[in-house]
């Protein structure tokens, strides 16, 4: 098969530390926030509710005094070559854009069919049942995104990797007269709003970022890795019983990770808190 | 009518396919019901082509006349306007239509552009009736004029200005025309249905250009089809004019 995304510039993707993540959900918020997710009258109704980016809960199933508890935040994961909702997309409504590694979702091209959201391995799409809708007044109307666009009833939306900011920092640098940018100049809102700085986000494809070295790690995984889908989203954990939940695997399919070429330091670089 | 009818059955048994006298089809081939059908054809489709290319869209475009009859022309003239200078049109433009510091563009400036030079409402700097207009109903009252904008676009649509315009060096009227010029503006007409300004679908019904320099319209597939021309075949992935 024809591997167009081989000849991209960019490859856009982050890396998740799971030991970091402590389950608050700041990421929910700022991307519900960021990408104009609209409020419905009944929010109690989970099932419909759209979460572009959510937090699952993992336990190690062990009683009580070794009981570990962790999250896992999942956006979408951009699966790479050929992403499973693009292939099963009767509109073209979403495609693989081989220049930044982005799944596109177009809402005025879908028809709402949900091909996609069944074909996602992820559960990353979500369907609108109702239009749009932000009380006015109430102060909702006021923190909506201009640059990005409210979805209709009836299509299906997802996580795009905040690419409306992607084309803002392209904007500042043609106006300093640059055509690349600069690794910090583009984040997704989930990894500026994160509190423990769980989430890097950068270019995979340039080895001066720190995803590209952050990947490389024995302890980073992925999500149902051996499906083929290639997420762009990538997680980390020293604990095993994470890793193994990343997986469906069979009793005696999973084979513990040893970290022997990395020490603990190398890990990450990011400045903490305090340093900033 | 019966009988012309009865008389060309009987030509017709007698001589055959032989052309009748004064004609120059033989009677069978009753050229004069297929001329009717013909005629009737032609008068059917004229008639179709002038519902859906002259009355349908003098139905569905409400035309609105804009608040302000901005001349173009006069203000693009340096000798008279300070400040507007530059070799190229573009540089002309971009004294009032600016980029912000951020790569953002302005649009349609803002009563406080205009005000820079024309501050005071009660000494007009030209002589038209349309300034002393603009300074009565909007410098006075601080008002923002609530202009029709010609090439607003859907919600769906991200366009950076900068990208094209400096970037690209794709000259202002490329996309909307010779505005430069203009001493009036145009009648802005806005669909019924969709609510969009018409100059997005184009004036020409056809869809046909000639002359590719300029476009009247700014469709989807219009941009699509100068990416390609100008080999950014990358720049037509959904996301770069989505969003």
């Amino acid at each position: 098969m024809k591997k167009e995304n081989d000849h991209g510039k960019h490859k856009y993707g982050m890396v998740i530390d799971i030991d970091k993540c402590t389950g608050c959900g700041t990421c929910m918020v700022a991307c519900a926030a960021e990408n104009n997710v609209s409020v419905r009258a009944d929010q109690s109704d989970k099932e419909r509710t759209i979460t572009w980016m959510r937090l699952y809960k993992i336990s190690n199933g062990k009683p009580f005094p070794h009981t570990e508890i962790s999250y896992i935040p999942r956006p979408c994961m951009h699966c790479d070559h050929h992403p499973p909702c693009v292939s099963v997309c009767v509109a073209t409504a979403t495609k693989l854009d081989f220049n930044t590694g982005i799944v596109s979702q177009i809402y005025t091209r879908c028809i709402g069919c949900r091909y996609c959201q069944a074909a996602c391995p992820y559960g990353a799409r979500y369907f609108n049942w109702w239009d749009a809708y932000f009380p006015k007044k109430k102060g909702l109307d006021r923190y909506l995104t201009p640059e990005v666009s409210p979805r209709m009833r009836g299509v299906v939306e997802k996580c795009t990797f905040c690419h409306h900011r992607f084309m803002r920092a392209k904007t500042v640098a043609y106006a300093e007269d640059r055509r690349e940018i600069e690794e910090d100049e583009y984040i997704t809102a989930c990894t500026e709003a994160c509190p423990a700085q769980a989430i890097t986000f950068g270019d995979l494809n340039n080895p001066d970022h720190e995803v590209a070295r952050l990947i490389k790690h024995p302890f980073t995984f992925r999500l149902l890795e051996r499906i083929g889908t290639e997420p762009k989203v990538y997680y980390h954990s020293s604990r095993d019983w994470v890793r193994k939940l990343a997986d469906n695997f069979l009793p005696g399919e999973y084979t513990p990770v040893v970290n022997q070429t990395w020490a603990e330091e190398e890990w990450s670089t990011k400045p903490g808190r305090d340093e900033f | 009518m019966k009988d012309s009818v009865n008389s060309s059955k009987k030509t017709a048994d007698k001589d055959g396919d032989t052309a009748p006298p004064g004609g120059l089809f033989p009677r069978w081939m009753k050229i004069d019901i297929l001329a009717q059908d013909v005629g009737f054809f032609v008068l059917g489709l004229i008639g179709a082509l002038v519902v859906g290319w002259i009355i349908f869209p003098a139905v569905l475009y409400s035309k609105h006349v804009q608040p302000i009859n901005f001349n173009h022309a006069l203000h693009l003239d340096s000798e008279k306007v300070d400040g507007v200078e530059g070799e190229t049109k573009a540089e002309k433009c971009l004294f009032c239509h600016s980029f912000r510091d951020d790569g953002t563009f302005t649009g349609i400036p803002r009563l406080e552009k205009c005000t820079e030079c024309h501050d005071d409402p009660e000494s007009p700097l030209g002589e038209t009736p349309e300034e002393k207009a603009f300074m009565a109903e909007y410098v006075a009252d601080e008002k923002e004029i609530p202009w029709f904008v010609y090439s607003k676009q859907p919600d769906c649509v991200y366009f950076s200005h900068i990208a094209h315009v400096k970037m690209g060096e794709i000259d202002c009227e490329t996309c909307h025309g010779n505005f430069a010029d203009n001493e009036k503006l145009p009648i802005y007409e806005e669909n019924r249905l969709t609510g969009y300004s018409r100059d997005i679908w184009g004036k020409r019904i056809s869809g046909i250009y000639w002359n590719k320099e300029y476009s009247d319209r700014m469709k989807m597939d219009d941009c699509a089809r100068c990416h390609t021309e100008k080999g950014q075949e990358q720049n037509n992935a959904c996301f770069v004019c989505h969003k």
